[in-house]
């Protein structure tokens, strides 16, 4: 008898994980070990896995340059953030069961927007190669950028301000888990495998009949998607939606992230926005503290948390030097492989 | 002037625009004026990628570098040193953001590019994107730069004077940025065509093994292209600074990303294409400005995805057929 898809080992094992991490975060935060700024943490840097891995598909599987990703976030922000804020003027205070229908609703009609973008910047990619596709992708996250400053009507230059603050911990782990398990999914199956021809010969793998364009665009619409579902997720989080937090910088940190684990390792995606997201908020800043309590008295100045952000680049640059591959290389944790028919 | 071709139009119901204040002599002298800063930093782009087809993303960083040297140089030396002839000190600044931007450019060479030359194209365009923030940020954190706006030392470097011709009016410093981004044009066209160092170049922009096999020392001549792009670069970012004088460390991003899209438009690595791409780009630019501020800085992306699409190749460039 064929074993139903959701009762494979390997399904199960990552389910199992998957409630395995979110209940220890749980009751480590109701016993108020992680509660505030550590969950906090945590749940950017789940947010950061939905970046990460989403953006994965399109670098890392398929092969195409994309350095605008924090773009489609800004699309999935700011369409949530407009329809729960200032359409349905939803709060914290309403019961749950009012706002969490129209909060998944808004999300999901977020993500759905930004795939429409998604699919519209990949649509040139039929005649982009590597390199001229990064300067397009990079262009479009200056022309969202600019747009939205220019709308008044969510905040221009301001921000959108005032988004209730519906994600939390349990919404966030769903969805985060969820991304990985459709991903893990995709990556996995025939079409997952004509990603990867695409990314290894497009020549090669039009010969064999794959149509190539029809690939690439995919894989940005599918990316796209989950990171309007993320950037939904974010500033409804951090109650705000601001024009810069969706700038190049975030973008290239979300691209640190996908080299770091490894193109195409969801599993290194996952590590290394756990790495890099609490060396960001919290080791860097507490190390450039200490190194500041010794260079404020010897040479007179601060070494501010603006620091961090060279230290980033230098750490990709090195990175690029001496273990191109990342952290992960090709490789998968086991549990994310799903198993053969 | 070419107010005449176009007459005025009717828009949002009564409210008539003038066609002729946008599409008049003055816009076209700005036009250029931005066009000679674009050509100047896209010709640095267009050679590196000619050679070692990369784009260098760090490339509107040397032309930041370059402003910033010919800040320290207004405020440490020339605020003491008054009373220098004015064309000598122009010339000194010159002199001092060419030598910082080539600086930068041969060191981000040797550090980070040459040792991805074998890897995968993508290794070394990351890396590219590493070195630009890297150079961002490190000015933007340093306490004697910071991430504020500064303000440019135009005056002390040459003072500006006003024209007005028929009309139209016109300042030293339009003049300056056009004459001196010709005269480096005029030079790189003579460097390239007419000496040794040059045949080189293009040989090894045609084929690298085959150049190798002929004897040429390939670093050696990537080696120079970087000095000769990071130079432009650098003198292009002290004609920005006078010509615009506020300058703060991500100030090279978007002209970086609009002389690629220069390049591009007059086909990548061809040296006369990105000079015809730069000031085709710096007009349509002012006259999008001057239409709607929001359309002007969109501008080049929407050019960019246009060419892409219709003449991959560029304006000046040769098809040419994909080999497997």
């Amino acid at each position: 008898m064929k074993i139903p898809n959701f009762l494979r080992k390997s399904t199960v094992q990552f389910l199992l994980y998957s409630l395995a991490f979110y209940l220890v975060i749980y009751f480590l935060n109701q016993l108020n070990v992680l509660s505030g700024y550590p969950l906090l943490i945590i749940e950017i840097s789940l947010i950061y896995v939905i970046l990460a891995t989403s953006l994965n598909l399109i670098n890392g599987f398929t092969g195409q340059f994309s350095i605008g990703h924090m773009g489609f976030a800004a699309v999935g922000a700011y369409v949530s953030g407009t329809l729960t804020t200032l359409i349905w003027k939803l709060s914290i205070d309403q019961p749950i069961y009012q706002t969490l229908p129209l909060f998944v609703i808004a999300l999901i009609v977020g993500g759905i927007a930004a795939a429409l973008i998604g699919f519209l910047i990949g649509l040139p990619t039929l005649r982009l190669r590597g390199d001229y596709l990064a300067i397009v992708t990079l262009g479009f996250g200056e022309i969202i950028r600019t747009i939205i400053n220019n709308i008044d009507y969510v905040g221009g230059p301001r921000g959108l301000l005032g988004i209730p603050q519906l994600s939390n911990f349990t919404l966030i782990s769903i969805f985060t888990f969820l991304t990985l398990y459709v991903l893990r999914g995709i990556v996995f199956s025939s079409h997952g495998r004509a990603f990867i021809s695409v990314r290894e010969d497009e020549v090669a793998s039009e010969l064999v009949g794959i149509h190539t364009t029809k690939y690439k665009v995919l894989a940005f619409t599918i990316g796209a998607f989950f990171a309007g579902i993320a950037g939904g997720l974010l500033c409804h989080l951090i109650q705000i939606a601001h024009p810069t937090q969706f700038g190049f910088l975030p973008s290239f940190m979300v691209l640190v992230i996908v080299y770091l684990g490894g193109m195409g390792s969801l599993t290194g995606s996952v590590i290394a926005a756990f790495l890099l997201t609490i060396l960001e908020k919290y080791l860097l800043p507490l190390g450039l503290q200490m190194l500041s309590a010794w260079t404020q008295p010897t040479f007179g100045f601060q070494v501010g948390v603006e620091w961090r952000m060279v230290i980033y680049a230098l750490l990709l640059i090195i990175m690029m030097l001496f273990r191109p591959e990342g952290i992960m290389g090709m490789k998968e944790a086991r549990f994310m492989i799903p198993e053969e028919h | 002037m070419l107010g005449i071709f176009f007459p005025s139009i009717s828009v949002k119901g009564g409210d008539f625009v003038d066609l002729s204040t946008i599409f008049n002599f003055q816009q076209l002298v700005n036009g250029l004026q931005l066009g000679a800063i674009y050509a100047l930093i896209a010709l640095g782009y267009t050679m590196v990628y000619g050679i070692i087809r990369l784009i260098n993303f760090a490339h509107g960083d040397f032309y930041m570098i370059g402003a910033y040297s010919i800040y320290f140089f207004g405020v440490y030396f020339l605020a003491g040193h008054t009373g220098i002839h004015p064309i000598f000190v122009f010339i000194m600044a010159v002199i001092i953001s060419m030598a910082a931007g080539a600086l930068i450019a041969v060191l981000a060479n040797q550090i980070a590019y040459k040792p991805l030359r074998y890897r995968p194209r993508l290794s070394a365009l990351i890396t590219a994107v590493g070195v630009s923030m890297f150079l961002e940020y490190l000015f933007s954190s340093l306490p004697f730069i910071g991430p504020s706006y500064l303000a440019f030392p135009n005056d002390a470097v040459i003072p500006r004077t006003e024209y007005l011709l028929g009309g139209v009016h016109l300042n030293n410093y339009q003049i300056i940025d056009l004459g001196v981004a010709i005269l480096l044009m005029a030079f790189l066209t003579w460097f390239v065509r007419g000496t040794m160092t040059g045949k080189a170049m293009r040989a090894v922009s045609l084929d690298k093994d085959a150049s190798k096999l002929m004897g040429i020392d390939i670093e050696k001549i990537i080696t120079i292209t970087f000095l000769i792009g990071g130079a432009f670069a650098g003198v292009a970012g002290l004609l920005a600074g006078i010509t615009y004088p506020r300058i703060n460390p991500y100030m090279g991003i978007l002209p970086g990303l609009k002389a690629f899209v220069a390049a591009v438009l007059g086909g990548i690595g061809i040296i006369p294409g990105a000079m015809l791409g730069a000031f085709l780009l710096g007009i349509a630019e002012v006259f999008a400005t001057s239409f709607n501020s929001l359309l002007g800085e969109g501008i080049a992306f929407a050019i960019l995805i246009l060419v892409l699409i219709f003449r991959p190749q560029g304006l000046l460039g040769e098809k040419t057929a994909e080999k497997v």
